[in-house]
């Protein structure tokens, strides 16, 4: 085989990195932050329009914006970015060329064209069909199509990431097995076949459907193949972030995983059972049986969830193992007191981690519960939910990796370092509050994707509690702190692309935190792994989720009987 | 490091530290507690999903609907019937865009076979301030076995997006002694 790849050695990590791979990584990247950078806009203007005091966009404007938003975040920004991760994650990590660069260039272009066409289609008004486009409601055809073309650019992105890893065996870049965030991009990977399958199945018929050619498609036949994409494409966010937390903490405190078959086991579990998850929307639909909603929406016996509470103490056990080893052994807590909150990677990271479990992880498993459904479904419980897991989880581990690629795939030294340190804190605990009133507002009963919770063009009227009018006046205030935490992100990424100090070739960047050593290191003996903080934090987890479990079982048993 | 191929070659030989695996257990076990209280509840919980449901059409559902209305219509409201239907009989209530159609009222503590069907694009059936939610679909009759507890005015939500009425499609439900 004759290559003429192009490599530079990396003077931070001795790794070779392929010209081709790092300029598709940037590529992809960027764009990914330009298409943030327009979702987060509409975000914010939905946000303020719910906001019953602000009530910003007409109507029409918010069903537009909404689509708009839910599109270019939940789609093109997180994609666009996981495609970089692939990359990153097979060719630079891996040591190896990236395989068909010229493929990678098409389906770039295919996704930005798709993207591209799928924002023309909402814009131009007359596909304000939500993220979702539930059949019978229709929209433009290149609204289907545009999606389409993105979700084919895509897979040849992870076609390219498998051949990668192919490669890299074959011409024995690595010794052994794949590295650990390798093997969560490649879970990740594997996942992202099964939801631009399920993707396919659906759209192409809905785009016939649209053009006329097909005459009819049953709308529960639709929602449950589409969510068999919709729900599917969040864990491949899912295995990317939780890919991403053990990457950060190994180039920053030079974590070791405390078991690499128990973490990798855990990843095989989302494999093996995410893609039932498309049942968590179809609790309280006509026509499927108890038996079919029980057994998948709890994946099986909750084995996915398994997979993500054993990554949720593996991962602060890594960290804490690793601080403790570098000597912070006072106390319970010294390891966490001490670590780098400084570091916009480590603290991006860290809070992820935290709202991710937290906050989306038990609300998701609460609102997945067959019967606990029926008090959540549909209401702002719902994008309460799924902001913790996909802004506070998955876009600030992105936004944290995002703080080390700069210096070492784009070379350049970050600017407005004092707006870097802050920015996780200001975007997370935005977030959070946007998570956190969402889900109020939903408990009290207030609908999603709703213009006017006022109701004050209605024939009959109704009065949400006063509550649920608070809550959604704090989540337009929390909306505009996450904003202010999205700019701070834009100006730094950006300006560090475009201003930011060159790094020469030959010049190694500050990675991990001061004091960890850069040697790859193991632990001796895994008997004498100790990790009582974490132990510690996993406790208290345990605690809350049984806790909050249980409660919502009693806020059903209030409601009128139903059989 | 997570980043670079497991320093023992024969990983998967390693022993799983002792903390991973009591929390693996553990975890393990509150997955199937979860599971087994989704069963328990069908059991011994009072709502459940009958999951019934008949495929049939906007005009035979409409039809249905019209016959139980103009059979035990009692007052009329915004120019929509207010129909008070007899206990354990079969009670029809239309989404369309953007209605609830007709205006039920029901006997507390008493049964009602409640259908609902849409006739035209998916709805979300929304009732406040009870907070049941459920998915209506076009084509489909769902059908529950509901028992009001309380009396009262209550509302029904569409919490479907359902174009540019949306937020106005709401409803009305009542029960009396």
């Amino acid at each position: 085989m004759t290559t003429q790849a192009e490599f530079r050695t990396c003077p931070t990590t001795g790794l070779q990195v392929h010209l081709s791979a790092e300029r598709l990584i940037k590529a992809n990247a960027v764009v990914a932050i330009v298409f943030l950078l327009i979702g987060g806009l509409f975000g914010l203007l939905v946000a303020l329009t719910r906001w019953p005091a602000v009530h910003i966009l007409p109507a029409d404007w918010f069903y537009l914006a909404l689509t708009a938003h839910g599109l270019d975040v939940l789609i093109v920004w997180i994609i666009f970015f996981e495609i970089a991760v692939l990359y990153f994650a097979s060719a630079v990590l891996l040591n190896c060329r990236l395989a068909t660069p010229r493929m990678g260039w098409l389906a770039f272009i295919l996704m930005l064209v798709g993207a591209i066409i799928v924002n023309v289609a909402v814009l131009q008004g007359g596909s304000s069909v939500m993220f979702t486009s539930y059949v019978p409601m229709q929209a433009q055809p290149h609204f289907y199509l545009g999606i389409i073309l993105f979700a084919v650019g895509a897979l040849i992105g992870c076609f390219i990431f498998f051949g990668t890893l192919v490669i890299a065996r074959a011409e024995r870049t690595y010794e052994g097995s794949i590295p650990l965030v390798t093997f969560g991009a490649l879970t990740a990977a594997i996942i992202a076949i099964f939801t631009i399958a399920s993707g396919a199945i659906i759209l192409i018929p809905t785009l016939l459907w649209s053009l006329g050619y097909v005459n009819y498609i049953d709308p529960l036949m639709y929602k449950t193949v589409w969510w068999a994409m919709g729900h599917s494409s969040q864990q491949i966010n899912v295995s990317a972030h939780v890919a991403i937390w053990y990457a950060i903490a190994a180039m920053v405190l030079g974590a070791k995983p405390l078991s690499e078959k128990v973490s990798r086991t855990a990843f095989l579990f989302y494999i093996l059972f995410l893609q039932l998850a498309s049942a968590h929307h179809l609790l309280v639909e006509p026509g499927l049986s108890s038996e079919w909603k029980i057994f998948n929406t709890s994946y099986a016996l909750y084995l996915a969830v398994l997979g993500s509470l054993i990554h949720g103490m593996t991962v602060p056990g890594s960290i804490e193992a690793a601080q403790r080893r570098r000597g912070l052994t006072n106390g319970m807590f010294e390891w966490l007191r001490k670590a780098p909150w400084d570091n916009p990677a480590f603290s991006g990271m860290f809070l992820s981690l935290v709202m991710f479990g937290f906050l989306g992880g038990i609300s998701g498993v609460v609102m997945g519960t067959e019967q606990l459904n029926l008090i959540m479904h549909n209401t702002l419980y719902v994008p309460g939910h799924f902001h913790a897991t996909v802004v506070a989880g998955t876009t600030l581990a992105f936004m944290a990796i995002t703080y080390l690629l700069l210096p070492l795939i784009f070379r350049r030294e970050l600017i407005l370092k004092g707006w870097a340190k802050a920015q996780p804190y200001v975007f997370g605990i935005g977030v959070a509050g946007i998570s956190l009133f969402m889900m109020g507002a939903g408990t009290l009963g207030v609908s999603r994707r709703h213009w006017d919770i006022t109701f004050a063009d209605a024939a009959l009227t109704f009065d949400y509690p006063a509550a649920a009018f608070l809550m959604m006046g704090l989540n337009g205030i929390f909306a505009i702190l996450a904003a202010v935490g999205g700019v701070m992100f834009l100006a730094v990424a950006v300006g560090t692309v475009f201003f930011g100090r060159r790094i020469g070739d030959t010049e190694a960047v500050e990675i991990a935190a001061p004091g960890v050593a850069k040697t790859i290191a193991s632990y001796g003996s895994e008997e004498e792994i100790k990790i009582p903080g974490t132990v510690v934090l996993v406790a208290v987890f345990f605690i809350a989720f049984v806790l909050y479990y249980f409660v919502n079982w009693k806020y059903l048993s209030d409601v009128w009987p139903l059989s | 490091m997570a980043i670079s191929p497991p320093s023992e070659r024969i990983w998967w030989n390693q022993p799983v530290p002792r903390t991973e695996l009591v929390w693996i257990i553990v975890a393990f076990l509150w997955g199937l507690v979860m599971f087994f209280m989704m069963i328990y509840w069908h059991a011994a919980g009072e709502q459940n999903l009958s999951n019934e449901a008949y495929r049939t059409t906007p005009q035979a559902f409409a039809q249905k609907a019209q016959e139980m209305a103009e059979a035990y219509t009692v007052r009329e409201e915004a120019d929509i019937p207010v129909v008070h239907p007899p206990p354990d009989s079969d009670v029809y209530l239309i989404a369309r865009l953007w209605q609830w159609w007709p205006i039920l009222e029901l006997e507390k503590d008493k049964n009602y076979r409640l259908h609902i069907s849409s006739l035209d694009w998916q709805h979300g059936f929304s009732l406040q301030p009870v907070n049941i939610n459920l998915q209506i679909h076009p084509g489909y009759d769902m059908v529950l076995t509901v028992r009001p507890t309380e009396t009262g005015e209550f509302s029904v939500v569409c919490n479907e997006f359902c174009g540019i009425g949306h937020h106005n499609m709401i409803g009305k439900m009542y029960v009396v002694e």
